[in-house]
């Protein structure tokens, strides 16, 4: 079928998908690929949806690349985990190390979107005090960002992705009042509200990014309970049903199925456009400003494939920080059986969550975590129950038919940055003939440390609760971040807090990779701050004259 | 019995098909299209060998013995079927060649290991027996010329175990036997509550119960 997103582009033409209209399309300008366009974005989820829209919207010329298809997702969502691995990147990835990174599912899209297409809409702000981890906790790095600025622009990314959350949140400095109301909570994020109250731990409702009451196109979420295979409602607010939309009206370009394989550089060293594939063919897009959002391991990736003599280790790579310094969060979990008929796959499955080892500082590790509710489909669950509890056969048959019954709680923890830790390229090549990625990962005694302290207190949790058969989940992570860090010196990071890297004044990264540390809660809302952030960055310095366009 | 030990019965749903909900507002054209073409899969080997499926279908039958009251799901098609599109996770330990190498060479050596102690092949052995070489793999003690144990060991655990296990969770016979809801686009659900039920939900029987359960489940749709 020749309407295969997989398969065919879909924004040709002149038009794109209208993803809130069963088989309508929304018009798209397109530019030549001899016009040097301001800015070519690689890469539409978290960090360059909101780069995109913003710098269209401004009156720059702009072109977002993704590798992934244009979904619609009325059309082409099943409510289903095994045919939705359709989001995933499942590009051939190495991994090992002491603690190999299960990659795919847990923690990387590829969709006009980015990862926000299957994301658990989790939308949290750093604690202040982790822009400045070194200076006010004594670990890792400071960032060169300032936490009041990046408020400002949590509050944007709140608005603009009509995030709902409750009225007062109990952690961190004053916010306003989350846009939408919280949703109801359910079975499974109940049985956290009353563990935590037992503990004497403040909990709250998670502010999420599916809406709690009609938007515009989106309707209110339904609780099916899908989320992170694909949102068939369009409840939820991924950079699909925000961002991208926002970005064709304001008269940017969006080209799906355009894997992004190097980008040029001059004799000036300076980057003249981007060659990609698509439709069969490598294709060439000359632009005065490229901006990578990629994510940590296609970030690194790209670069790195992009070296020349000048640049013989990859582009903007004179520190050797590129690559370095990945970061996943722990996602260590405890689960128990209730005898309450628990149905925790309804709903958004992280309605509840506590943030209390985010902000007390009393503890024999450094970092913080949070947990929050579970609510796993079956795939994932006998997976989980499987490989956690070695379980195989009748028995794991058995274990199974308590689904209805089962809760959980999982962490998000801040796990160090640490240089071992990193993406190189391999000798493998991929479809497009490009090296693939090489993942090397362990964890450090400090993480070992926070995921003990953790796994203690969320096992309390559940005892608290009268949860029987309880086990631990002691071998997840997820969320990615680090490969090119930001910081105060060409010499120890890849960009400055701009978001410009030190060695190519015309290339910038702008997604998670950027990120000196990761904190203790879910990395996209602080990804979308700092590219709204870096938006008005360049329009200043496009202004101020620093910027050649 | 006391409440809080796990409910006995090996049918905890009797009489609820999440199929029956295929025509209701749970269920949107992508997923029908999606699951009628799963229910539709050709059930032989057509990338594997006659040997290797034999040996496929024996691990298939250990890692998830199914009751014979109803059609089994045909577990081994479902894991021939991924290795002839080669649908691939996303990532590959270091230590193991792609995916379908790494199954050929995988059920080799459960073959040859068969042969060299018990003088028969894997899938003619008894059950006890097939469980114990898949126990030694999983433990990462099973090697065999050129297949090192601990590339058996990640064989066993990430693609024996991951392979089947998601090909039998990924069924509507496996999301009806633990009273999953099962698909739920655009209709989603309302009662979010603790023992709240929406009459499009599973009722769970206790062994009390099981007849008039069945019987309230036929009309769950
Ligand atoms: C299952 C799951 C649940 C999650 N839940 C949450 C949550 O609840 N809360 C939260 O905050 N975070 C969550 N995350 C993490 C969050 O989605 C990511 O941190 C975030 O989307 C990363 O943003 P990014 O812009 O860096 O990359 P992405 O959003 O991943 O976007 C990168 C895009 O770049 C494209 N791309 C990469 N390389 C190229 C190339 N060379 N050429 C063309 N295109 C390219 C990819 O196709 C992809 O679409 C979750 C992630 C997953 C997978
Ligand atoms: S629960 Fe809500 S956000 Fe999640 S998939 Fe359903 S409608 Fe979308």
């Amino acid at each position: 079928m020749s309407d295969n997103p997989l398969h065919t582009p879909r924004a040709l033409n002149g038009r794109a998908p209208d993803v809130f209209r069963k088989g309508a399309w929304v018009p798209m300008r397109e530019y030549s690929q001899n016009e040097a366009v301001d800015f070519v974005v690689i890469g539409t989820g978290a960090g360059g949806g909101p780069l995109i829209a913003r710098l269209a919207e401004m009156g720059y010329s702009v072109i977002g690349f993704d590798a992934g298809a244009y979904f619609r997702p009325l059309e082409d969502f099943a409510s289903d985990e095994t045919s939705q691995s359709q989001l995933y990147w499942t590009d051939e990835r190495l991994i090992d190390g002491a603690n190999p990174i299960k990659m795919g599912s847990n923690n990387s899209g590829k969709a006009v979107g980015g990862s926000t297409v299957h994301f658990a809409m989790v939308s949290l702000r750093f604690r202040p005090e982790w822009f400045q981890s070194r200076t006010k906790l004594g670990y890792a790095v400071d960032w060169p960002l300032d936490w009041r600025e990046m408020w400002r622009y949590y509050d944007k990314a709140e608005r603009d992705l009509a995030i709902a959350g409750p009225i007062s949140y109990p952690w961190g400095p004053k916010r306003p009042r989350y846009p939408y109301r919280a949703h109801e909570i359910g079975g499974a994020a109940e049985w956290l509200a009353r563990g935590a109250e037992a503990m004497g731990y403040q909990w709250s409702e998670t502010p999420l990014a599916t809406v709690s009451a009609p938007r515009g196109d989106s309707p209110s979420c339904v609780y099916r309970g899908f989320c992170r295979v694909g949102c068939s409602t369009n409840a939820k607010q991924s950079q699909l049903v925000t961002y991208i939309p926002r970005a064709l009206k304001a008269g940017a370009e969006i080209r799906d199925l355009a894997m992004v394989g190097r980008i040029e550089t001059n004799a000036q060293g300076l980057a003249t456009g981007v060659h990609y594939h698509r439709e069969g063919q490598w294709h060439f897009q000359r632009a005065k400003q490229v901006i990578v959002a990629g994510y940590a391991i296609e970030t690194p990736r790209l670069l790195l494939n992009s070296a020349t003599d000048r640049f013989p280790d990859g582009l903007a790579n004179r520190s050797g920080y590129l690559g370095r310094n990945l970061m996943v969060q722990s996602n260590q979990a405890v689960y128990g059986r209730m005898k309450e008929m628990v149905r925790w796959n309804k709903g958004p499955p992280s309605l509840t969550i506590t943030e209390h080892w985010n902000y007390e500082d009393k503890k024999d590790f450094f970092g913080g975590y949070c947990w929050m509710a579970q609510g796993p489909l079956p795939l994932e669950w006998s997976a989980a129950v499987s490989s956690s509890r070695g379980l195989w056969g009748e028995a794991l048959r058995q274990k199974m038919m308590d689904y209805n019954h089962q809760v959980g709680l999982k962490m998000v923890g801040e796990m160090l940055p640490s240089m071992e830790n990193r993406v190189t390229l391999a000798e493998e090549k991929d479809q497009y003939g490009l090296p693939i990625t090489r993942i090397t990962y362990g964890w450090q005694d400090n993480d070992k440390t926070m995921i003990q302290h953790a796994l203690g207190e969320m096992q309390r949790s559940l005892e608290l609760v009268g949860a029987q058969d309880i086990w631990r989940q002691e071998n997840d992570t997820n969320h990615l971040a680090g490969t090119a860090r930001m910081g105060f010196s060409a010499e120890s990071s890849v960009v400055d807090a701009d978001c410009r890297s030190w060695d190519v004044p015309n290339l910038w990264i702008c997604d998670g990779s950027i990120f000196p540390t990761t904190g203790g809660v879910n990395p996209s809302l602080t990804i979308t701050a700092i590219a709204l952030r870096t938006a008005d960055r360049i329009q200043t310095l496009h202004r101020q004259g620093k910027i050649t366009l | 019995m006391s409440d809080t030990l796990p409910n006995p019965l090996d049918e905890r749903y009797p009489g609820y098909d999440v199929l029956d909900k295929r025509l209701t507002p749970s269920w949107n054209d992508a997923t029908r299209r999606v699951i009628d073409a799963r229910l539709a899969v050709p059930r032989e080997a057509r990338f594997l060998n006659a040997l290797e499926w034999r040996t496929l279908s024996a691990l298939c039958d250990r890692v998830m013995p199914q009751p014979t009251y109803r059609p089994p799901v045909p577990l081994a098609a479902y894991v021939d079927q991924k290795l002839l599109s080669d649908t691939r996770p996303g990532f590959r330990d270091a230590a193991l060649p792609p995916q379908r190498e790494t199954w050929k060479n995988g059920l080799a050596v459960f073959e040859a290991e068969a042969m060299a102690r018990h003088d028969q092949s894997f899938h003619a052995l008894t059950p006890s027996e097939q469980e114990a070489l898949m126990i030694e793999a999983g433990a990462g003690r099973l090697g065999h010329a050129g297949w090192s144990a601990e590339q058996m060991q990640l064989f066993f655990n990430g693609h024996v175990l991951t392979d089947i296990l998601g090909a039998y969770y990924a069924h509507p016979t496996a999301w009806s036997e633990i009273g999953f809801g099962g698909p739920a686009s655009p209709r989603g659900y309302v009662r979010m509550q603790n023992d709240r039920r929406d009459p499009w939900e599973a009722i769970e029987a206790t062994p009390e119960t099981v007849e008039k359960t069945r019987k309230e489940n036929r009309n769950v749709r």
